[in-house]
């Protein structure tokens, strides 16, 4: 499993920014999750609801105790220090900005509470809002405020601690649809510009591809999968990934260039062709756009071919994507004119196809 | 029509749905119960004796008696603030053995007779109590027949008010705010003094409101513990009490002065600070 090497300590740079190990029970549920970012990167815990993240993030801040594991930040063991003396700044779902206080005393509570004067710590938040972009909104109280402004009070709130470990639990969810797509890539440049180690906490597969550098997959309270942002899109491990990157995907053993895919009968419905040799446990990956449908047994081209079930049938952007079950279930994207053609319909057989050629496959 | 009317023109015109069944069941009652809430004080009024209420209001003893209530109670008040917040955060956030247990103490004063705080409180503080000896032969205090006993008497029956409000306002603020004060450096005290105190205002000012109205009232606590004594120990009520036995009208006089002072306090602070209580 791959969270067993990155767990372990000692990496390259086991000085500088997050090194940590995770674990906690929470009645049945079990949190056993290594993180690590290292001074100015960006990584994405990304999780489904109940995987263990908000959690791991709370771990994190101090607001949570490990079971096992340790918190190791800038070199510094901070594994039983209690929140508030952590050198750690949070960014909370819905901001929790002090309603009592204007944008400014947000911002300056921190520094306050570590001690500067009223001036300095006003200051230095005056500083932090102008460099957000709000200075104008210095006085406003949060209730005030846009979803998209709150969001970076609660940024600059954060910052203004000078944290090493600057974290982000859903930064996006409280936004409305709209206001999500402009906070988000000005969120990427603002938390490129940092250089504390970030870890962002988010459910949503593009906030985690646009604002990480490096992504973990967290599923029932382990790592499932860890990369940068490209390698996870196009090489999924779980099919919850597979699934939110929109991959149909499969386990199988290799020999030559078909793949016996694990799980399914034993037969030629369940293998895949390849369009180059393999040996070995691998993943099998193909996006839906790449599913011919078929009412007719084609002759010719596809090399993979398997007679499947119509599930259901939805609307995908411009396209409609055909649940299909049997064998070998997969989700296959056409287009409205090919479904129409076709005379599809719930519950009809039809041959599905994929080229060789689509097919991508890695090791296990 | 032409075009959709706005809901509040519907509201109150000719389309608003009609109601069901009235509601005999519930609507009598509550107009028995208010009655019964109302009409004692429509005696009061009627038995007034308007003619004399001025002169009456300016005799010494009525100016003495209102002065020493009204202070005795807003002091009492201050000190369930000082004492009563702090208790209730440790009751609502502190983690301790004993903790149930401490929550059902606080709640003691309320059931019992003031009379039998009284006795405790004598019995306690007084110049033979378990307390009041140490007070009495180290520092030469003596506590009960003063009007400080009448503060320590209010306190112990007002209080109760103020941590059960304040209790409650802790239980449902919510405590992310203060987790993200933590995040921010805040020591517990920090986090208490700048984001709890702020988020439970209301509930504070709603119990101090509650305790003041009871110390007003608190009568007696007070008689035994503190005595009644007029001008140093004799409170508002105490002086009524008093009167009823001589001349009623004095009594009813009184009443009024009580009556009025503490719905115009209550009022003005409700309609300005306690909207949700």
């Amino acid at each position: 499993m791959t969270e067993q090497e990155t767990g372990s300590t000692g990496g390259e740079d086991a000085g500088a920014g997050l090194d940590a190990r995770l674990a906690l029970d929470r009645g049945a549920f079990r949190l056993d999750a290594a993180l690590r970012a290292r001074p100015g990167e960006v990584v994405a815990v990304l999780g489904p609801n109940g995987s263990g993240k908000s959690t791991a993030l709370r771990a994190l801040a101090g607001l949570e105790s490990l079971a096992a594991g340790r918190i190791v930040l800038g070199g510094e063991d901070i594994t039983t220090m209690p929140a508030e003396r952590r050198p750690v700044g949070m960014v909370f779902q819905d901001y929790l900005l002090f309603g009592h206080l204007d944008a400014l005393d947000n911002v300056a509570f921190g520094p306050r509470c570590q001690g500067a004067g009223r001036a300095e710590a006003r200051a230095r938040a005056a500083e932090l809002l102008e460099r957000m972009g709000l200075a104008e909104y210095a006085n406003a109280r949060p209730g005030a405020l846009s979803g998209g402004q709150a969001q970076r009070v609660a940024l600059a709130r954060a910052l203004a601690v000078r944290p090493r470990l600057l974290l982000l639990d859903e930064p996006l969810a409280a936004l409305d649809v709209h206001a999500r797509a402009s906070v988000r890539s000005e969120l990427r440049r603002r938390l490129a510009d940092l250089d504390c180690a970030t870890v962002l906490v988010t459910h949503d597969p593009l906030d985690a591809m646009v604002l990480a550098d490096r992504i973990t997959v967290l599923e029932a309270g382990a790592v499932v999968q860890e990369g940068p942002p490209g390698e996870v899109a196009q090489h999924p491990r779980t099919a919850y990934v597979a699934r939110l990157v929109g991959l149909n995907l499969y386990r199988g053993h290799a020999r030559g260039t078909r793949v016996a895919v694990a799980g399914a009968a034993q037969g030629e419905h369940a293998e895949v062709s390849l369009s180059e040799r393999r040996e070995g446990e691998v993943f099998v990956a193909f996006p839906p756009r790449s599913v011919a449908l078929y009412r007719e047994r084609p002759d010719g081209t596809p090399r993979n071919l398997w007679r499947l079930r119509i599930d259901g049938v939805e609307r995908f952007g411009d396209q409609v994507r055909v649940h299909l079950d049997g064998d070998f279930p997969l989700l296959a994207d056409i287009t409205p004119e090919a479904l129409a053609e076709l005379e599809l319909g719930g519950g009809v057989e039809v041959w599905a196809g994929v080229k060789a050629t689509e097919v991508r496959c890695y090791p296990a | 029509m032409t075009r959709a009317s706005p809901p509040s023109e519907a509201a109150g015109g000719r389309l608003r749905v009609r109601a069901g069944r009235f509601p005999w069941l519930l609507v009598v009652p509550a107009l028995i119960g208010l009655a019964f809430l109302v009409l004692p004080f429509a005696g009061l009024l009627a038995r007034a004796p308007w003619a004399t209420l001025g002169t009456r209001l300016l005799l010494p003893e009525v100016r003495g008696a209102l002065w020493l209530s009204l202070t005795t109670a807003t002091a009492a008040t201050a000190v369930a603030v000082v004492l009563g917040v702090p208790l209730a955060w440790l009751l609502a956030r502190a983690e301790f053995p004993g903790r149930r247990v401490a929550r059902a103490l606080v709640t003691v004063p309320l059931v019992i007779p003031p009379v039998v705080g009284g006795v405790a409180l004598l019995l306690a503080l007084g110049r033979r109590g378990i307390l009041g000896r140490h007070l009495d032969e180290w520092f030469g205090l003596t506590l009960p027949f003063t009007p400080v006993a009448v503060v320590i008497a209010q306190v112990f029956v007002a209080m109760p008010f103020l941590v059960i409000s304040v209790e409650g306002a802790l239980r449902g603020a919510d405590r992310r705010y203060e987790e993200a004060a933590a995040t921010l450096g805040a020591s517990r005290a920090v986090v208490f003094r700048r984001v709890t105190l702020p988020m439970v205002g209301p509930g504070v000012l709603a119990g101090a409101v509650l305790a003041w109205a009871r110390a007003l009232g608190e009568f007696g606590a007070t008689i035994t513990f503190a005595g009644n004594f007029p001008g140093r120990t004799q409170t508002m009520p105490l002086a009524i009490y008093l009167a009823m036995q001589e001349s009623p009208e004095s009594a009813i006089v009184l009443s009024l002065v009580l009556l009025g002072v503490s719905l115009l306090i209550l009022v003005a602070l409700r309609d300005r600070w306690v909207g949700a209580v």
